[in-house]
Parts: C-alpha cells; sequence; structure tokens
C-alpha cells in the first residue's frame, strides 16, 4: 500500500516543501467546534458552540478567560489548549507583578507563537493541535488574533475557526464594514448569526450549547453562559427568522 | 617527567617543592556589599500641575573626597519618565544596564506602547527588593518621575531595602531631611499640585538645590535638572547654582576656625 514517508515527524520536509505533521495538526484544528471573534472599535466579542460527547455529559469548555483583559477561543484539542491558556495566564501574571501592566495582546500572542514554533522544529516534539481566537482590550484598544498550530499568528477584524467555519466566514466577510462602528450588542448579534450560519440543518443554538465571550474599553472580558444568553438568542434569532420567512414568501411569490 | 597528568605543566615538587594551592582560596567566605563605596547625594522631584520636575547634582564622592565631579545621576528611560539615583555609583551603573537591556527587550517586543513611570517603578522596587532579600542590595535611593498611564504626574521612591513610597514632592538622601520640608511648604498635599505650575516647580526645586549645597558637605554647585511632562523630557546635565548668598555663614559660630 501506498506510504508516506515525509510524515513521521515534525522536522522533515516533504519533497514538495510541506511538513505534514504541521498540516494535520491543522486538521485537527477543523475537527474543533465552531468558534468566531469579531472587533469594533471598542468591544471584542468571541462566541462558540460547545458539544458535549453524550447526552448526559456536560459540554466541552470553549471560552476561557485569560486575564481580567482578554480572554481566548478554541478549536481543536482542548488539553492543548490548557496547556497553551495555562502559559497564558502564567505569563499575564508575571506581567502585572512585575510591571504592574496589562500584557498587551500582541505580545501574549507572539509569545505563544514562538512556543507552537519550537514544537514544529525539534524532533520528538509535535505541534499543538489546537486554534485559538485571542480578543480582548489593551492599552492600544480591542483586538483579535488568531494563532494556528503552525505557530502563524494574524490581527483579524473577524475571524472563524473550526469544522464548518468557512460558512461563518463567509458571513462575517459580507458584514465586514458595518463590524467597525457597531455597538456592544450589534457585535453580539453579528457573532451568534456567524454561528449560526456554519451550524448543520438540524441544530439550534440553545442556551445550553452557545458560550459568548464580551470584552470591551472599560469593561472586564466576561464569560456568558446559559440563562444569560437567553435574551441575545431570542432578539437575534427573532428578527432573523422574520427575514427568512420574508424573503421565502418573497420567492414563492416570483 | 612525572606520569601523572595532574602534574603536567606543574612546577616540578622535587625541584621547587610542593604546590602551595592556599594561593587558590579567597580569605573566607563570600562577601556582599556591606557599605557604599563612592557616592551620590541627594536627589529631589517635586510634581507640578502638567508633570514632574527632579534634580540631583553631579558629584560622585569617595568618602569626604569629592571624587568625581561630571557624574550624571539622572536617567531618561524615555520620553515619559526619568530615574534619579541616590547611593552608591557602581550599583547606579549596574542598574543602568540593567535599565538599558530593558529598553532593548522592550523595543524588540511587538508592543508599541512605552512604558511609563508607574511600570518602571514597579519593576525597579521588585529589583530592590529581590537584591535585598538575597541580603545583596543594591545600594541605591531611586526616584522615579514621569507619567503615568492617564498622563498623569508620578513620583515615586524606591529604596535598597524595596520600600516604596509616593508623595507629590520626595527627596533622598540629605534632602529628605533639609529640601523635603521646604518643598513640602508650597506642596502639602495632593490637590496642591494643581495650584503650582512648572516655572514654580523648578524655581522651587533650585531653590532647594541651593540650600543643600549649603549645608550638605558631600553636595556640588553643578546639577542635573529634568522636567518630565505631555511634551517629553527636557533634561539639563550642565546646571550651575545661580544667586549664591553665604551671608548667613557669618553669623555661624561654634565650630571651625573662629575662636568667639
Amino acid at each position: 500500500m501506498f506510504r508516506n514517508n515525509y510524515d513521521n515527524d515534525s522536522v522533515t520536509f516533504s519533497p514538495q516543501g510541506r511538513i505534514f505533521q504541521v498540516e494535520y495538526a491543522q486538521e485537527a484544528v477543523k475537527q474543533g467546534s465552531v468558534v468566531v471573534g469579531i472587533v469594533s472599535k471598542t468591544h471584542a466579542v468571541l462566541a462558540a458552540i460547545k458539544r458535549n460527547a453524550e447526552e448526559l455529559s456536560s459540554y466541552q469548555k470553549k471560552i476561557i478567560p485569560i486575564d481580567s483583559h482578554y480572554g481566548v477561543a478554541l478549536a481543536g484539542l482542548a488539553s492543548d489548549a490548557r496547556v497553551l491558556s495555562n502559559f497564558m495566564k502564567q505569563q499575564s501574571l508575571a506581567s502585572r507583578l512585575t510591571y504592574d501592566r496589562a500584557i498587551p495582546l500582541s505580545e501574549i500572542t507572539l509569545r505563544i507563537a514562538d512556543r507552537a514554533q519550537t514544537n514544529t522544529q525539534q524532533y520528538g516534539k509535535r505541534p499543538y493541535g489546537v486554534g485559538l481566537l485571542i480578543a480582548g482590550v489593551d492599552a492600544k484598544g480591542p483586538h483579535l488574533f488568531e494563532f494556528q498550530p503552525s505557530g502563524v499568528t494574524q490581527e483579524m477584524v473577524a475571524c472563524g475557526i473550526g469544522a464548518r467555519s468557512q460558512m461563518a466566514r463567509t458571513y462575517l466577510e459580507r458584514n465586514l464594514d458595518e463590524f467597525e462602528s457597531c455597538s456592544r450588542e450589534d457585535l453580539i448579534k453579528h457573532a451568534l448569526r456567524a454561528l449560526k450560519e456554519s451550524l448543520s440543518q438540524d441544530k439550534e443554538l440553545t442556551v445550553d450549547n452557545t458560550s459568548v465571550g464580551v470584552g470591551g474599553i472599560g469593561e472586564n472580558f466576561t464569560l456568558f453562559e446559559g440563562q444569560d444568553l437567553a435574551e441575545w438568542l431570542e432578539t437575534t434569532f427573532e428578527n432573523r427568522e422574520g427575514q427568512d420567512e420574508d424573503e421565502d414568501a418573497m420567492e414563492t411569490e416570483s | 617527567m612525572n606520569h601523572l597528568p595532574q602534574a603536567w605543566g606543574r612546577p616540578r615538587d622535587d625541584v621547587y617543592g610542593a604546590y602551595d594551592h592556599s594561593h587558590f582560596q579567597t580569605a573566607g567566605p563570600i562577601q556582599h556589599t556591606q557599605s557604599p563605596i563612592v557616592t551620590g547625594t541627594s536627589v529631589i522631584a517635586a510634581k507640578f500641575k502638567d508633570g514632574v520636575v527632579i534634580a540631583a547634582d553631579n558629584l560622585a564622592s569617595y568618602g569626604s573626597l569629592a571624587r568625581f565631579t561630571d557624574v550624571k545621576r539622572l536617567r531618561k528611560f524615555n520620553d515619559q519618565v526619568v530615574v534619579g539615583f541616590g547611593g552608591d555609583v557602581s550599583d547606579m551603573q549596574y542598574l543602568d544596564r540593567l535599565l538599558n537591556s530593558l529598553d532593548v527587550r522592550e523595543n524588540y517586543s511587538s508592543s508599541d506602547t512605552p512604558m511609563n513611570a508607574k511600570n518602571l517603578h514597579t519593576y525597579l522596587a521588585k529589583v530592590m527588593y529581590k537584591r535585598r532579600s538575597d541580603f545583596n542590595p543594591l545600594w541605591n535611593h531611586l526616584l522615579i518621575a514621569g507619567l503615568d498611564a492617564d498622563e498623569k504626574p508620578f513620583l515615586a521612591s524606591a529604596d535598597l531595602l524595596g520600600t516604596t513610597f509616593t508623595s507629590p514632592t520626595l527627596a533622598t538622601g540629605f534632602g529628605a531631611h533639609l529640601a523635603q520640608p521646604i518643598l513640602r511648604r508650597s506642596l502639602p498635599d495632593e490637590s496642591s499640585v494643581q495650584n503650582v505650575t512648572k516655572e514654580e516647580a523648578v524655581e522651587l526645586v533650585k531653590e532647594c538645590m541651593k540650600v543643600l549645597f549649603y549645608r550638605d558637605a558631600r553636595s556640588m554647585d553643578k546639577y542635573s535638572i529634568a522636567v518630565i511632562s505631555k511634551g517629553g523630557v527636557e533634561l539639563r546635565e550642565d546646571e550651575k547654582l545661580e544667586n549664591q548668598s553665604w551671608a548667613f555663614a557669618e553669623r555661624i559660630r561654634g565650630y571651625g576656625t573662629q575662636t568667639v
């Protein structure tokens, strides 16, 4: 049977110049449930779909508050995300302790990127199997960063990663121009709608399977789950469904 | 020749006698600084409504000897922070190198928000406290003057014990006794800072430098003065005390050469 000789470790290039182990790690991100992030001039929002292994189990945590000014959303191996988030918590605390300064988001992103890149260049190591969205506010205002297992990081206006996230990204691209001047509530609605887009037909956003994290200027990063989401879900999808019906009606007419 | 490798390259025992290994040993255990050697005297600083003024003379004394007369004891860290050093000059130079490496690190990192005075004070206080906890203190008293995150005037001190203190006016060393009461006449509390202009604060600090030169035997009439405000740092390192009047000295009796 055909065997690929170049995917046994993360330090060997294939003749085509690819590192398969890193690409496999990126596949692990695509297996994770979808998370989206958006920033406006004043706020940064993360939203995520939580999955439960079985009906009787609890849901896997998707958004982790790191410091009072920011948090991360994860897609992929949750245990790898825990290692990274513990590192981020430690680094953030160290910055507050030694300099009395909230660590800049670009700085913490760079630090995990360096760690992740090292894993792709040392024999016997494996890349992290997780992608992160890092969102919050620092001295330079609200930010959203995307982190990939390869060690690539990018600052984004809006982003979605995880299973079927292409649908969410398409929604975000369509509404890109609105985000900058959005209010806090509108930004959350956009995030929830983007999330809904990438959901399969038979699934719904509920207070149980949705998670929202909000940070803003003068507002600490807070995680919202359960009943705290009820009102947002209601207001967001009431109008939405109404619109759908209108559109359907028009289509049937014409 | 001796066939034992540990003897190769060594003087032959049968010719020169056994090697005296005591030359390799230091006398006694490792010692830490017990007292400062070359020292700088007072640093004084006062807030005003848009910033901070800080001053220190340019003298480094070796005991009572005025050993070096052009030592700059104010260090600009960036456009919003100046650090003033009192105490041991070699420890000041060590801290200067430390601040240089911190500055390089900051500039290489992706963050483009410069460190403010509060950040630097927290850091330096941690350094001082770490060293005193190692029983190896940096023999300095530092004043950190500048602007905080909200661009408000910031002034705080950190000493060799890691003690921190903040006040609208601060002075180290002899100045803590002589200059501080004079500074407090104009700036008794935080609210009075709003009533003091830059010109008044500079005048006040210069007056204190003069009083210190009159009465502190380890001081000098050449000094550095820095004003930190939103416009940046204005640092002059070759100022000379003006309008001195030694008339008061006539009335001093009880020591020196006079007999009555």
